[in-house]
């Protein structure tokens, strides 16, 4: 499907990207690239800045150092308009589905349709249908966004995410909190658009078989730095202590099971 | 002598300590009162360009009024009820406390405009004003900051929907109309509670309460000028009460403190905007 992309392979480009919060560093000088039409995961603890990341790429935030390309642009020099045009090719699915609360699941998919098209509500509402019936939703169009279960919620969320055709879809923690239909279902549904769409998918998720299940190309994020990267097949047979104790989930190793502290029997006896 | 040495020394040290004390404080007080001046000149700035985008925001409302109206009705038709019914209280009151204090002075006829002209000019805007900011002021603050905490505008601004146009502009819009259609509302019911209490229950004289009214309410010095005070009241309530919003800390206590500020600021603002106005409008300071 033609989104209108340039022909070059990478579509996200990051070079040198310095974010800092307060005095805490979430990135310190990190580049990484984005394949066209593949699955990359981007994968490490809670608290890496992994939601940081996609909120980047967005241009919703912007960079200490460095600089982000998204389909050629610099997205942090982009005038605000050519960043809402930018916008409309991204998806993006947050954790929490962010629907809108006061409207009904239809019109939430309809919503970026009426917005940014003079589509006429017939078609608008085939459109609307075709999105929902591709995530098995159809028959919940009428219902509001708190009558819907977590995994209904990201399904509708995807089904919005994709209304507009974009080239490419941000997932933050797709698989968080999902009992094991949705979290399958997901998973297939993540896997059946990149390739049905033609789409570039951007997953950030601390959820390691899914993700390896489905992912082109994982990169390891840890403590502002990218300590890993590779095929889920090289992932496997990498050397890092730090990428294994993650992918097999040890309570202890390079990353310690205590926060740091002081001695513990001192600190029992109050001296 | 020893000790006589150590004594001094020791009262020596313990001064120089009590400076340093006194020292430290005052820089601790300095800073924070610092701190304090840059981060409320900070915010000041912030809610500046929000209601500037907002401002401009509204221009897009105007080609689509389903927005403004569903706003209209949220914020303007279910504050009917609180503003009818303190309305009418207030006006009973008045007809009472004013019946009491013209009587002795053999003026009851007085009692139409007296009740009217506190209505018109003061009790009628500055009141639902700030029934207006604890009902619907306090809801939008709520609304804003929790659509805030569920990343529901991180959400649209992803999608290319700006939040400013498309939720907070048509809100702010329909404050600001709502506002001095609220406040002719108290002021009508709250003459009618006076009239209720004044007339049928005092025995004013029917006649002698509407034509006095009539006589000597002034439409340019009294309802004009009531009506400039409730848009400027619906205009910095609905500001407050947006901006709280938009910038609160996305948590629930975040959100409860937000909502608390929007309340106690525009109480705050309407309460010195009307000292400002009324001297304005009828004062010769």
């Amino acid at each position: 499907m033609d989104n209108g992309v340039n022909s070059n392979t990478e579509l996200v480009s990051i070079q040198n990207l310095s974010f800092s919060r307060g005095d805490r560093k979430i990135f310190n000088d990190i580049s990484l690239t984005i394949q066209r039409g593949k699955i990359t995961a981007i994968m490490g603890p809670s608290g890496t800045g992994k939601t940081t990341l996609l909120k980047l790429i967005g241009g919703q935030l912007y960079p200490d150092r460095g600089k982000i390309f998204v389909d050629g642009q610099n997205v942090h020099q982009l005038k605000r308009s050519d960043l809402y045009t930018l916008r409309k090719r991204m998806g993006m699915l947050f954790q929490s589905g962010a629907l809108l609360t006061d409207l009904n699941i239809y019109d939430n998919i309809a919503l970026p349709l009426r917005e940014h098209t003079a589509l006429s509500e017939p078609m608008i509402r085939t459109l609307v249908l075709m999105k929902l019936h591709a995530v098995g939703l159809r028959g919940a169009r009428t219902l509001m966004p708190n009558e819907l279960s977590g995994g209904m919620a990201r399904r509708v969320a995807l089904a919005r995410a994709i209304v507009l055709d974009p080239m490419m879809i941000m997932y933050d923690e797709p698989f968080t909190g999902q009992d094991p239909i949705s979290l399958g279902t997901l998973v297939k549904l993540i896997k059946a658009f990149n390739n049905a769409l033609g789409l570039t998918s951007i997953i950030v998720s601390h959820d390691v078989k899914e993700t390896a299940s489905i992912a082109d190309y994982i990169y390891f994020l840890s403590d502002g730095k990218i300590i890993g990267k590779g095929t889920p097949e090289q992932i496997k047979n990498l050397q890092s202590e730090w990428v294994q104790q993650f992918m097999k989930g040890d309570a202890d190793g390079p990353v310690h099971f205590h926060y740091p502290a002081s001695d513990y029997h001192k600190d029992l006896l109050n001296i | 002598m020893a000790p006589f040495i150590s004594t001094t020394l020791l009262a020596i040290i313990i001064k120089i300590y009590l400076i340093f004390k006194i020292i430290d404080s005052m820089i601790h007080f300095f800073q924070s009162l610092g701190n304090i001046t840059l981060s409320s000149f900070a915010k000041l700035g912030r809610s500046s360009v929000f209601l500037i985008q907002t401002l401009t925001g509204i221009l897009s409302v105007i080609p689509r009024p389903a927005l403004l109206f569903k706003q209209l009705y949220s914020i303007g038709v279910l504050s009917f009820l609180i503003i009818t019914i303190s309305g009418l209280f207030v006006g009973m009151v008045l007809g009472l406390q004013g019946f009491n204090i013209l009587s002795d002075f053999g003026a009851e006829e007085a009692l139409g405009v007296m009740v009217a002209a506190s209505l018109v000019r003061e009790l009628g805007p500055v009141v639902s004003a700030l029934l207006f900011a604890g009902r619907a002021g306090s809801a939008l603050t709520a609304e804003i900051g929790l659509m805030k905490a569920t990343e529901q505008l991180s959400g649209m601004e992803m999608m290319a929907i700006d939040p400013i146009k498309r939720i907070i502009a048509p809100r702010f819009l329909a404050g600001v109309i709502a506002m001095p259609l609220l406040a002719a509302l108290f002021s009508s019911i709250g003459v009618l509670g006076g009239h209720m209490v004044g007339v049928s229950m005092l025995g004013v004289d029917d006649g002698a309460y509407w034509s006095q009214m009539q006589a000597n309410l002034d439409f340019q010095d009294d309802i004009i000028n009531g009506i400039i005070k409730s848009i400027v009241f619906g205009f910095v309530v609905s500001w407050i009460a947006l901006f709280e919003g938009y910038d609160a800390m996305p948590t629930s206590e975040g959100v409860s403190r937000a909502t608390t500020r929007t309340v106690v600021n525009s109480a705050f603002a309407i309460l010195g905007l009307d000292f400002i106005l009324t001297a304005l409008m009828f004062g010769d300071i």
